[in-house]
């Protein structure tokens, strides 16, 4: 039986003005499958995760999550849904367990306090629980907004550069907690990295978008050998400077 | 829904728990303005012109109910902004609208203890008695608690559109609402031409029905209807105002350029 497709994008095109942000995309990603959204800076990464969480309306194309279309459902998919990204934050005036419990509310989440626990475990910070978040490091906050954005049990996680400010070893901790609840739980992920590496070590398929467009798609080791590339950077830096690969 | 909006007020709260300069700043510019105010309606009284006390520490408390109000409701917002956290409170399961209630529900919460510490303090330094005014005077209280959330949402949904650069006017706009609201004097007081201007605004009824309140000792109930009026015609306005801006908002992709800047 072929897994469920929980994502499914269809011809996405977002305009703003003169400027084609996303231009005709269309992909889809399956339960339980890490897919990887890639691509130099001003590709369509950050827009094309804004359209699929429905913070930014397309112009034109369909968007579909759990079956669902986003616009007429989004509260209902935002339910099962989360997003961590390198370039939010949780209140630094709060505590850890004070921006947990908040966000534990919104979604709705029972036993908030172990809940609350058991994701600090899960992370490796129990200790900061009480500390205000401000005061932690960016290592331990990178971490607490990842405990955020596992709060509701989401059924797809969207991650922005989870680890682009973690150390090797801490990123390495973060990357095994992700794959090790992917594994339990069937969480799909759509996980953009500037590192090349990363992306070969967590996604299970990639997508390379340019200048808003899908310019190849497979699985890493499928993108290597159409490349003729020993590793996904050269990849990426092909595409990066315009080049194409062979489909 | 209350859920939602409880966590919302909730987040709101533990700010002010966390962060002395922001509970401070509750009563600080308040406490201060009634002490200027304060002792220059003692002066007025020392030359012989008593119903001053009662019109200016009236007029400073009922304004820093509008002010407050306005401010919670935009501030909340910007707060967001500011900590980087506006992405995760658009992303949770949260309407809009619940956003917005418990804004307004932290006004109303910032408004009645600023009143209280205004209150008692106009009390204990100029025998300004509110409390045995206060029953008369709340019909006058709820409505500019509402045209400040008509004008919060205003300035909300501005900052969400134009973001940082439009920072000035979470403060600004008050102040330009004050000197048309006849806050400190009678409407009678404007130039005609600009009297007409100053009735269309809910407060100017306001200040008008709180001074003939705080005249007689009883409600005056003439000035109350059009502020009420108003005040429903102003929050629908607001409200669609707000719908508009975000679905510009959402349109332009600028929650998310907003949250990251």
């Amino acid at each position: 039986m072929t897994p469920e497709r929980v994502i499914e994008v269809e011809r996405l095109t977002k305009r703003f003005g003169e400027v084609t942000a996303v231009d005709d995309l269309s992909f889809s990603a399956r339960r339980g499958e890490i897919l990887g959204l890639l691509g130099p800076n001003g590709a369509g990464k950050t827009t094309t995760i804004q359209l699929l969480l429905g913070l930014t309306t397309p112009t034109t194309g369909a968007i579909r999550l759990f079956g669902l279309p986003l616009r007429e459902h989004r509260r209902q998919i935002l339910q099962r849904v989360n997003f961590s990204s390198a370039y939010i934050s949780l209140p630094f005036n709060l505590s850890v367990r004070e921006n947990l419990d908040v966000f534990g509310r919104l979604y709705g989440v029972r036993n908030r306090r172990h809940r609350i626990a058991e994701l600090l475990e899960l992370f490796e910070i129990p200790e900061v629980v009480d500390s205000v978040t401000g005061k932690l490091s960016s290592g331990q906050v990178t971490r607490v907004n990842l405990c955020k954005a596992f709060l509701n049990d989401p059924e797809i996680l969207f991650l922005d550069e989870p680890t682009a400010s973690l150390d090797p070893d801490i990123a390495e901790k973060v990357r095994a907690a992700l794959k090790s609840v992917q594994r339990e739980r069937g969480v799909t992920m759509v996980y953009t990295s500037h590192n090349m590496r990363e992306i070969e070590l967590v996604c299970d398929r990639v997508i390379f978008l340019s200048h808003g467009k899908l310019v190849a798609q497979g699985t890493p080791r499928e993108i290597l050998e159409r490349a003729d590339s020993e590793s996904l950077e050269r990849v990426f830096i092909t595409i990066a400077r315009g080049g194409r690969l062979e489909n | 829904m209350w859920g939602r909006v409880a966590a919302l007020l909730l987040r709101y709260l533990y700010l002010y728990r966390r962060s002395l300069a922001r509970s401070m700043e509750i009563f600080f510019w308040p406490v201060m303005d009634l002490l200027v105010w304060g002792f220059v309606s003692v002066y007025f009284r020392q030359v012989g012109a008593p119903k001053a006390v009662l019109f200016l520490l009236g007029g400073l408390i009922f304004w820093d109910v509008f002010y407050r109000s306005q401010q919670a409701i935009t501030l909340s917002l910007t707060e967001e902004i500011w900590v980087r956290n506006l992405l995760n409170v658009f992303i949770a399961p949260v309407r809009i609208s619940e956003v917005v209630f418990a804004t307004c529900l932290l006004g109303v919460i910032r408004a009645l203890l600023s009143t209280t510490v205004l209150g008692l303090l106009a009390w204990f330094l100029y025998a300004f008695d509110l409390l045995r005014l206060g029953p008369a005077l709340l019909p006058y209280f709820a409505s500019i608690l509402l045209f400040g959330w008509a004008v919060g949402m205003c300035t909300m949904a501005i900052i969400l559109r134009f973001g940082h650069a439009a920072e000035a006017i979470i403060w600004g706009t008050p102040f330009l609402l004050q000197p048309i609201s006849a806050v400190f004097y009678p409407l009678a007081v404007l130039p005609r031409w600009l009297q007409a201007i100053a009735r269309v605004l809910p407060s100017t009824h306001v200040f008008e029905g709180m001074r003939a309140t705080l005249e007689t000792g009883r409600p005056a109930l003439g000035p109350l209807v059009p502020a009420l009026a108003l005040n429903a015609l102003y929050l629908a306005a607001a409200g669609a105002f707000f719908g508009w801006m975000m679905r510009r908002v959402r349109e332009k992709g600028y929650l998310g350029r907003l949250a990251m800047e």
